[in-house]
């Protein structure tokens, strides 16, 4: 007992200055910014001057009394909700299909699902807004061939948010599919092959033999929608829509812009930025929880 | 380990004390630190103005920043206390980086520049310029004599429509509302619709201009100061129910590419034939350039139609400059926003199609411009200016409601009354907080 604590005093410099650089970094770059954003929220603040009002929880207060908040904040949780929920089924479906299957190309199509994911938020707007347009975008044109008039996209308030959404997932699908296949190619063939002398199906097999080896990945993955989800979102709303029509497709981050530059209203803004940071915080928190495993 | 603990002390100091003498030189007297938005004019003018006023003031440097996202590069300077002496950046820009600080009162009083000489000739800077443009709102934000933003390059604003179709079919442009509305049901019938727009907010150059068609230049400022219940009388009554019908004559897919990634869509329903008419500014010719069009497509700009035995009006968009009342310099900023109204520098700037509000600026215009520049000869009035400014108000935006909601206006979302109400409502809560 008495050794252990000598070399534990013995490498306490060594290890102080390994975690110091990082712990610097962390203190620098993670915890004092996002101090500074709860600091600034409690003030009524332009942004550039120097005179700063201080109105305590006001800015929190408003928040609760400000529909185009509570419009952002609903899109955001309808885009957290949909595209984990989608993307999650597609990528694991599509994973599971080319670690199974023995396709010839199967390298091909790991690149190509992989594609959509390298592209720059910009030009996934630019590819959707043609899908998307009215007159001569792709999915008009193919429904005008069944006869049906297409709805405006982009222009009908209650819709525009899912197909920011399937923007979202064809974007992300790739991704994920490509962590789920590592991970897939990690479970042991003894597993499989155990099931199959049982009889497994390849259904059975997906949720008896891979779906329970891969949890901890998926757990990963799960706190990736969320930051990536909030991130990403700002992106496509800012490059398509710009929020419109009429603030139908804002989300918290692209709102948050709006007040804290639009709207010269830095505290506000600052506030909505610490919503975001707590709402990611517990939906993460719970997602962990939820997931955790059970012996 | 002192020793080490003591170098590391000193190293660290050396950029603080680099960063001092840094900052030391740019307060120099004879350097001007000029950061202009790189607008559809380009910067090419500016880079020439400013070798131009370094001729003229010997010795002095002009420290040029040029940039199509001037506020991003220029406001974490800002922020650390590093201020440019002289922007040119307008109002009405996502960033509202202007708007913030004259919220914040962080801009210098320019009223002294136009009383200047200006720099190489015999005349004072407001004898050259073009009556009005220094006592609007968009000069003059405090709604006072004060002058904070100087006037820098203007745009008559309007509707704009193929000409070349109008001829080819025997129509007339529509000088009246009911001429308007008769056109509409015409083109209707040759599927034509009568009106679209690029994105909402070049609706504020139409609502500004109907607002003092139908109740005067009167009522149009009692709107931009809030004036209490303003949105609720008669001559509102009017303007909401022009608005209201024009909005019914949208071409139906306009809400969809109502944004910033896909408004040419809807400017390219007009060189299609699509739609007859499109509120816009002078510089759309130029952003449409390169697009295909009808045969025979040639661009038309006119004033609002009147209001019943009322004057026709177009609204005067134009860019500001100013000087942040954080400034180093700012006796030389006030001599270059001076000479910035020089024959010699107007000239530069007509070079690229930027041009002034001069008494003799038709000396500089030639072309295309030539037509939208004399929209105010042909009997349109001009109106100008913006609302006035107010505290900010988290959670409330004019901007928003006025001009965001006419998508859901459109698409039928909104009914006319619930966003007249709401107009009403935000201008109530920005009349407690105006300044």
């Amino acid at each position: 007992m008495i050794r252990t604590s000598s070399i534990r005093k013995k490498n306490a410099p060594f290890l102080f200055a390994c975690i110091a650089p990082a712990a610097l970094l962390c203190g620098l770059f993670v915890i004092y910014p996002a101090f500074s954003i709860f600091r600034i929220s409690l003030y009524k603040w332009g942004g550039y001057t120097r005179e700063k009002v201080f109105v305590g929880l006001d800015n929190y207060k408003i928040l609760f009394s400000d529909s185009r908040f509570l419009h952002s904040l609903r899109n955001s949780l309808i885009l957290l909700l949909t595209v984990t929920a989608v993307t999650l089924v597609i990528s694991l479906f599509t994973a599971y299909l080319l670690t199974e299957s023995s396709l010839k190309l199967k390298s091909f199509f790991r690149v190509v699902f992989y594609i959509p994911n390298i592209l720059s938020v910009v030009v996934v707007s630019a590819i959707f807004s043609a899908i998307y347009d009215p007159r001569r975008g792709l999915l008009n044109s193919l429904l005008s061939v069944f006869g049906i008039s297409g709805p405006l996209w982009l222009g009908e308030r209650e819709l525009v948010i899912y197909s920011i959404a399937l923007a979202m997932i064809w974007q992300a699908s790739g991704y994920y599919m490509v962590m789920y296949m590592a991970a897939m190619g990690a479970v042991p063939k003894s597993l499989y092959e155990a099931a199959e002398v049982e009889g497994a199906g390849s259904l059975r097999r997906f949720f008896s033999v891979t779906l329970p080896s891969i949890l901890p990945q998926l757990r990963t993955t799960l706190t990736f929608f969320v930051i990536s989800n909030i991130n990403i979102s700002f992106l496509l709303v800012r490059a398509m829509t710009g929020g419109g029509p009429d603030g139908a497709s804002e989300v918290l981050l692209s709102y948050m812009y709006k007040q804290s530059y639009t709207n010269s209203s830095y505290g506000y803004g600052m506030a909505i930025g610490s919503s975001v940071f707590i709402l990611s915080f517990a939906v993460c928190a719970a997602v962990n929880f939820i997931t955790r495993p059970r012996d | 380990m002192k020793r080490i603990l003591c170098l590391f002390l000193i190293l660290s100091l050396m950029p603080l004390s680099l960063a001092s003498c840094a900052r030391k030189r740019e307060t120099d007297k004879n350097v001007l630190k000029v950061a202009v938005l790189e607008s559809a004019y380009g910067s090419e003018m500016w880079r020439q103005v400013a070798k131009a006023f370094e001729e003229e003031n010997e010795g002095v440097t002009v420290k040029l920043t040029a940039e199509k996202n001037l506020e991003d590069v220029i406001s974490a300077k800002m922020k650390s206390g590093d201020y440019p002496d002289f922007v040119h950046l307008a109002t009405g820009r996502e960033a509202a980086l202007t708007e913030t600080l004259i919220k914040g009162n962080a801009l210098e009083d320019i009223s002294d520049v136009f009383e200047m000489t200006v720099p190489g000739e015999n005349v004072k800077v407001s004898e050259k310029l073009t009556d009005g443009f220094t006592s609007t709102l968009a000069t003059n934000p405090y709604s006072n004599s004060k002058t904070y933003l100087a006037p820098m390059f203007y745009s008559p604003c309007g509707l704009f429509y193929n000409a070349g179709l109008f001829r080819e079919r025997g129509w007339d442009v529509p000088e009246t509302w009911e001429e308007m509305w008769e056109l509409g049901d015409k083109a209707k019938k040759e599927g034509i619709y009568l009106f679209t727009y690029p994105t909402a907010g070049y609706f504020d150059s139409l609502v500004f201009a109907l607002l003092a068609e139908v109740g005067g230049i009167d009522f149009y400022n009692d709107c931009m100061n809030y004036k209490k219940d303003i949105w609720e009388s008669d001559d509102a009554d009017e303007f909401f129910e022009i608005m209201e019908k024009l909005l019914s004559y949208t071409e139906p897919t306009t809400v969809a590419n109502a944004n910033n990634d896909n408004y040419l869509k809807n400017q390219q329903l007009i060189l299609d034939n699509k739609a007859l008419f499109m509120p816009n500014g002078t510089w759309v010719v130029g952003e449409m350039s390169d697009a295909p069009r009808a045969e025979g497509f040639e661009w038309g700009f006119c004033a609002l139609p009147a209001a019943e035995d009322e004057d026709r009006f177009s609204y005067t968009f134009f860019e500001q400059s100013w000087i942040p009342k954080e400034s180093e310099n700012k006796d030389l900023a006030k001599k270059f926003c001076a000479f910035l109204y020089s024959d010699k520098a107007a000239r530069i700037f007509a070079g690229s199609g930027a041009v002034q509000p001069l008494k003799n600026s038709a000396d500089f215009v030639s072309g295309e411009s030539k037509l939208f520049y004399s929209v105010y000869e042909d009997g349109a009035s001009a109106v100008m200016g913006g609302f006035a400014a107010t505290e900010a108000l988290e959670g409330v935006s004019m901007g928003d409601t006025l001009f965001s909601s006419i998508n859901s206006v459109v698409s039928k979302d909104k009914s006319i009354e619930k966003w007249r109400s709401e107009i009403s409502a935000v201008s109530e809560k920005l009349r407690k907080v105006k300044k």
